[in-house]
């Protein structure tokens, strides 16, 4: 072996093929997130048809104008996410931490807001269980809406969770210099994610808010 | 060992019998053909030192004839196969002169309830019996399956039935037996740790048999029950 | 992270341990793989004992805790909930954590980047990572049998409510942590498909075109996406089924009005395409094996990659297949009968493809060879058996059958694992740089395909007789008595089987040490990987190799022997393109 061959982290990818290797990765990776949501909305929409009259009229329950307003926050997130992605691009490092830390702290207020509205709903007696405490329901058969719900809202959460998470990470990166105008990969599969799991949230705000 | 399926007793039976043999003979040729193909080809073709292989990479033609071949065969067989499957599974296919019966299905027995006369059930004339069925033969019989607790499986082999009892659901089996005697019940779904003892007995009556059983159930309707658990003995 | 230079100087516990070389992740995926492939046939031998002498003292059984053997003076008899444990184990466990991990993380990570002409995988680390996370999965999945209540025991589709709640089987955390080991086994499966995906779109060397990849590459990058987008599936509903088990919601328990039969469309929505998971890397391993032992380029290439591609996509839309009786709708049982139907064609224009490889052929009888033609006679019989299951009134009769336990286990064992056999004794030398013993791989061969045969053959006859699966002792059932007999040849059969595997472990073992020193090209093969040196070295191949060819070039009249290499210049100068071989450094 006189010639070590090249690690693979700085690989180039064949040649024509300008997707680098994590990017790529990531699109991936979201593919499988499709199918994992589609099981949770797909379980949903079924058990709803099989039993309309579990499920509560729009409103009835759940908090629609809050929940708008917590969906435009995370709408503003995307933007904000847009924002410091553009700004590296052009070199921008004050840019890119300002709008990370504006992304971080929109998500945080979302997740906030979700935090207190299952407070909110729990007090109400608006559980998934079955039963609790060995007492059945109290809102009258809400068990499987109540199921759905805390399940499909709850996995969103964890993976804003997890993306405000990876994002204090790139931000710390951010603050040692380690980006610039031709090295922000991070930074863009980041963005990527983020505006995927705003996405699922637009997705599911519809179907289990407003329809 | 064989390969012939064991006598069936149903109105299904002809049906279900047919396709099996049907895909049995088609199925068969195509077995003997490939794996005959497959063993004269490696003698034929088996190693001699100093001479090369044919190098070809494949034929359209080739590639055409055995993809439509198959796809046509399949396609014949699942054509085939719909109206017997229409008429074993679809509510609508119950004749309507059918005996009504609710097969409610437990960990780990059959709990059978006969409608009586009547033809509807909760009624003084239901007869009820564990893991036995009585049914006269040449009639058809309609079952509304159900479950208590998990997946059952109400499996008649010699009548060609089988349908999983699924709680929360009412599902209908029906069927209709052509020759008396004893036949099994069997419960062909995993449903917990005796599963395995979750037999029973179909038993076919002549019509007036069964009407004479009718008769002797209603007789003493007041201890129904008590007559029940002997039987089961 | 520039690791590879120093692969020397790294410490014992980098370089085998925590590796991020996908060679050596290979060989922890088949040393880890074949353990459990020998557990789940330890677990089979239980259950057939039990089938074969139900409730008689089992030998041995003394050792095990008086939960799952209940002591009488004569010896220890199996108790049910621990058949119904072994049933639902050496399924889960063969599936998942024998046959998988066999064919996806063994030659996934062995052949992918060798056949493409990378130096690795996309994500190293993350290869690594889903190694380390499917191994505990497997042994929490094996813990189970230790805890209070025993293993699951709602079979390896774990149906609810069965499943749902331990009130119907007292098994509650044996449950639990199926679900949770599968869930974690998920995620590694998904970091592997992600990094296989990746490698292959991205990582081709100048020349691999899409048309030039080995079968066996094709295959799995086609099953690297189903497990993408299957896995998932199964992840939602494992979770779905744990919140059942552990808080108490019902998405499954009619108690609450939730679906049982839902939980059957998740699992069957991911499980069908798993099955095909668990079949299409042994279609590309028999693929390369044939191709090589016939000294002929595949038949029908092309047909071959487009049977792959249509299979998958078939494999979507039959699920319901596993459903038949199940109170779906009888509409949509007509709707996947014929979708069933119709997936057993690319099956079978595969198969005709294999018979037309060694068709006017030079056939070299290696023990690799071997195994593959095995593997295409027996998936003959496990691909048509498909067929009497997809006509729905057939399928009254025989499901739930030993019918179907004979239609599995000729895809899964004389399909599956004969291939698995033929890519391992294959490329034995790419991992351990020697070859496996012939003359014993031979006897082996022999020995398991008459014994499997006298195992499962007979299992058809039995599910035509209304045998049915998963029960515990058939001679409950008078109608099943006289099928005893057979019960107990099986038995006795399968106490074989189990026993010459005996003979592949130790040629496996031994031919470590012992065996053939292999050289780069022991089988004169044409694929990258036989390019470099046995085992390859950290990096793979010191220049970028350059490909001119597809693989299958055997017994081309340009050249004098009868391999081509894919990397080899062509003979006449005009024909080489401007790629000169370079230097791999930036
Ligand atoms: C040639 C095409 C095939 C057809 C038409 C086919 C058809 C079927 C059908 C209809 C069933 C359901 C039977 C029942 O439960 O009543 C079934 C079960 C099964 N098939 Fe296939 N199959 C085919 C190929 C395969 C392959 C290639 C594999 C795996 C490698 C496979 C693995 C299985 C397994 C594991 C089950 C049983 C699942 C269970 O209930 O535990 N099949 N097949
Ligand atoms: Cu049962
Ligand atoms: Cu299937």
């Amino acid at each position: 072996m006189s010639q070590p061959a090249a690690s693979t982290a700085d690989r180039h990818p064949m040649p024509g093929m300008m997707v680098y290797n994590v990017k790529l990765g990531m699109w991936i990776f979201l593919l499988s997130e499709v199918m994992f949501f589609t099981a949770l909305i797909g379980s949903y929409i079924i058990l709803r048809f099989a039993h309309p009259d579990h499920f509560a009229e729009p409103g009835a329950v759940l908090n629609v104008p809050l929940t708008a307003f917590n969906t435009f926050v995370l709408i503003c997130s995307s933007v904000s996410m847009v924002k410091a992605y553009a700004a590296i691009t052009q070199g921008d490092q004050k840019g890119l931490r300002f709008w990370l830390l504006v992304t971080i702290l929109l998500g945080t207020f979302f997740v906030g807001v979700q935090v207190v509205e299952y407070i909110i709903l729990a007090r109400e007696g608006f559980v998934p269980m079955v039963e609790l405490y060995g007492v059945a329901h109290e809102i009258e058969g809400a068990a499987l809406y109540g199921a759905t719900f805390y399940t499909m809202t709850g996995f969103h959460g964890t993976h804003v969770t997890i993306g405000i998470l990876c994002m204090w990470f790139v931000l710390y990166r951010a603050w040692q210099g380690k980006y610039s105008a031709d090295n922000y990969g991070a930074v863009e599969i980041m963005g990527l994610y983020w505006h995927f799991v705003d996405l699922v949230w637009i997705i599911l705000f519809t179907i289990v808010y407003l329809i | 060992m064989s390969w012939m399926l064991p006598d069936s007793y149903s109105t299904f039976g002809p049906d279900v019998d047919f396709l099996y043999y049907a895909i049995l003979v088609v199925t068969g040729i195509v077995f003997v053909i490939t794996e005959a193909l497959l063993v004269y080809f490696v003698i034929r073709y088996r190693r001699r030192d100093g001479q090369k292989a044919t190098y070809i990479h494949g034929s359209t033609k080739a590639e055409i004839i055995w993809t439509t071949v198959p796809f046509i065969a399949v396609l014949g067989l699942a054509f085939i196969s719909i109206p017997s499957w229409n008429m074993m599974k679809n509510p609508d296919s119950v004749p309507a002169d059918a005996l009504d019966y609710i097969v409610n299905a437990k960990q780990f027995e059959w709990e059978i309830t006969y409608a009586g006369a009547d033809g509807v059930t909760g009624t003084a004339d239901d007869i009820s019996t564990i893991n036995i069925m009585h049914v006269p033969v040449n009639q058809a019989v309609n079952i509304t399956l159900r479950s208590e607790d998990v997946l059952h499986s109400f499996f008649l082999p010699e009548m060609r039935v089988k349908q999983d009892a699924v709680p929360g659901m009412d599902i209908t089996v029906w069927f209709e037996a052509t020759a008396a005697g004893a036949y099994p019940i069997g419960c062909a779904e995993l449903c917990g740790n005796l599963h395995t003892t979750m037999g029973g007995t179909l038993n076919v009556y002549e019509a007036t048999e069964f009407d004479a059983w009718v008769a002797s159930q209603s007789a003493d309707a007041d201890d129904a029950d008590d007559a029940d658990d002997q039987e089961d003995q | 992270m520039d690791a590879h230079g120093h692969a020397h100087e790294m410490p014992w516990i980098r370089r085998y341990v925590f590796s991020t070389d996908h060679k050596i992740i290979a060989i922890q995926f088949l040393l880890m793989s074949l353990f459990f492939l020998v557990v789940g046939g330890l677990l089979a031998a239980m259950i057939r004992w039990q089938l074969g002498f139900p409730s008689e003292p089992m030998p041995g059984g003394m050792l095990l805790p008086d939960e799952m053997m209940a002591p009488t003076p004569a010896g220890a008899i199996m108790l049910p909930e621990f058949y119904n444990s072994l049933v639902t184990m050496h399924g889960t466990i063969m599936i998942f954590f024998a046959i998988m991990p066999l064919l996806v993380g063994v030659f996934g990570n062995l052949l992918i980047p060798l056949q493409i002409g990378a130096d690795d995988m996309a994500f190293p680390r993350l290869n690594m990572a889903s190694f380390w996370m499917a191994f505990p999965a497997g042994l929490l999945m094996l813990a189970s049998f230790a805890v209070e209540g025993g293993a699951a025991g709602a079979g390896w589709t774990s149906y609810a409510p069965l499943s749902a709640s331990g009130e119907y089987t007292g098994v509650y955390l044996g449950q639990q942590l199926w679900l949770i080991s599968l869930t974690i086994l998920g995620f590694a499966s998904l970091a592997g498909a992600v990094n296989y995906i990746t490698t292959i779109i991205n990582m081709r060397a100048p020349g691999m075109t899409w048309f030039r990849m080995p079968l066996a590459t094709w295959a799995l990058f086609i099953t690297a996406i189903l497990i993408l987008l299957a896995i998932p599936i199964l992840a939602g509903a494992l979770i779905m089924l744990l919140f059942d088990q552990t808080i108490g919601t019902g998405f499954f328990l009619p108690a609450s009005d939730g679906e049982p039969l839902l939980w059957q469309h998740l699992f069957w929505f991911f499980g069908h395409p798993e099955v095909y998971i668990l079949i299409l890397p042994a279609m590309g391993i028999t693929s390369d094996v044939l191709a090589n032992g016939a000294r002929k380029p595949v038949f029908g290439y092309h047909a071959m990659v487009l049977a792959i591609v249509s299979i998958a996509f078939l494999s979507w839309i039959v699920w319901g297949h596993h459903m038949f009786q199940s109170g779906m709708n009888p509409m949509l049982g007509t709707t996947f009968m014929i979708t069933t139907m119709v997936i057993a064609v690319p099956s079978a224009i595969k198969v005709f493809n294999w018979l037309g490889t060694i068709y006017k052929g030079n056939i070299h009888l290696h023990t690799p060879m071997l195994h593959a033609l095995g593997f295409v006679s027996m998936f003959i019989i496990g691909g048509l058996s498909g067929v009497f299951m997809a006509s729905t009134p057939v399928d009254v009769y025989i499901h739930d059958t030993y019918f179907i336990v004979a239609h599995i286990h000729y895809v899964l064992f004389g399909g599956s694992l004969f291939a698995i056999f033929a890519g391992i004794t294959f490329w034995y030398p790419k991992m351990f740089g020697r070859l496996m013993n012939e003359k014993w791989g031979r006897i082996h061969f022999w020995l398991t395909l008459i014994l499997y045969n006298l195992v499962f053959w007979p299992m058809h006859s039995i599910g035509i007789q209304g045998h049915m699966r998963r029960i515990y002792d058939p001679t409950q059932y008078e109608f099943l008595q006289p099928l005893q007999p057979i019960n107990q040849f099986i038995t006795v059969c399968v106490f074989a089987l189990v026993a010459v595997q005996a003979i592949y472990a130790l040629n496996f073992i031994i031919s470590i040490w012992k065996g053939k020193k292999a050289g780069n090209n022991p089988w004169h093969a044409n694929s990258l990987e036989w390019t470099v040196p046995s085992p390859p070295p950290h990096g793979n191949f010191e220049l970028v190799p350059i490909v001119y060819r597809g693989p299958y070039e055997y017994s081309a009249p340009d050249v004098e022997e009868d391999y081509w290499l894919q990397d080899a210049p062509p003979p006449r100068e005009t024909a080489a393109p401007a790629l000169e071989p370079q230097p791999v450094a930036d």
